[in-house]
């Protein structure tokens, strides 16, 4: 079976919704099937990279410890919309993990030449 | 609603459907105990038919479904449940599923 471009659009905040974890937990089963992975977040997802967070005053799980597990786990991109970062007073060297930041135009071509493109 | 009458529409159309996956709170979607009002389409119903009259491969998420107690005989007697909520054309699997019905289709289509 040829390899496939996947590419997983996560956009909400990680602690007000499971839908981060269901991006995540999509992601990593994809990579297990040895497709080429990426990982775009935009929007409130961008909250997701965060570094220092502390999940357990809310009993929950801290998820930026898993997206640093990413590159692990077979991942092969993990993507930031620039402009989202910036709306939010956010800098690349505030996030967890080391990521590629893209501006529109290179986010509309990684999502033309992904095979499937998932929205969660 | 909008995956069910696409995917209606898409049977209707000529076109194969490899499986539906359900995820996250999609998984309400199977739930026999769903009721209605009366004059409002019972979702889980139409689907169940939907998927049953077209021998569509229905598969909902097992994290998203236990989590949620949308559960079959299989899974009520693993986590000791005394109750069964999921629609018997359909059933339990992993996220594994989603992936493979991506590769062996020419299109994924999402919803929700």
């Amino acid at each position: 079976m040829s390899k496939k471009a996947f590419t997983f659009i996560s956009r909400t905040a990680p602690y007000g919704s499971n839908r981060p974890k269901m991006s995540l937990d999509a992601a990593l089963a994809t990579a297990v099937f040895e497709q080429e992975v990426n990982y775009l977040f935009m929007d409130d997802g961008v909250y997701q990279l965060l570094a220092n967070q502390n999940g357990e005053p809310i009993q929950a799980k801290t998820l930026g410890n898993a997206l640093e597990t990413l590159d692990l786990y077979g991942i092969d991109e993990v993507c930031v919309d620039y402009e989202s970062l910036q709306k939010r007073n956010l800098e690349a060297c505030d996030l967890a993990v080391p990521v590629t930041l893209l501006d529109a135009t290179q986010m509309r071509a990684l999502i033309n030449r992904s095979d499937f493109v998932i929205n969660l | 609603m909008t995956a069910y009458q696409f995917a209606r529409n898409l049977l209707d159309q000529g076109h194969d459907i490899y499986r539906v996956f359900f995820y996250g709170d999609g998984v309400f979607t199977l739930n026999a105990l769903a009721v209605s009002p009366q004059d409002e389409i019972n979702l889980p119903q139409a689907w169940h038919q939907l998927i049953e009259s077209h021998e569509i491969e229905s598969i909902a998420c097992v994290s998203s479904a236990i989590s949620r107690g949308i559960i079959n005989t299989r899974e009520a007697e693993r986590h000791e449940k005394d109750s069964v909520s999921l629609f018997e054309s359909s059933d339990i699997a992993g996220l594994g599923q989603l992936v493979d019905a991506a590769l062996q289709s020419d299109r994924l289509i999402s919803f929700g």
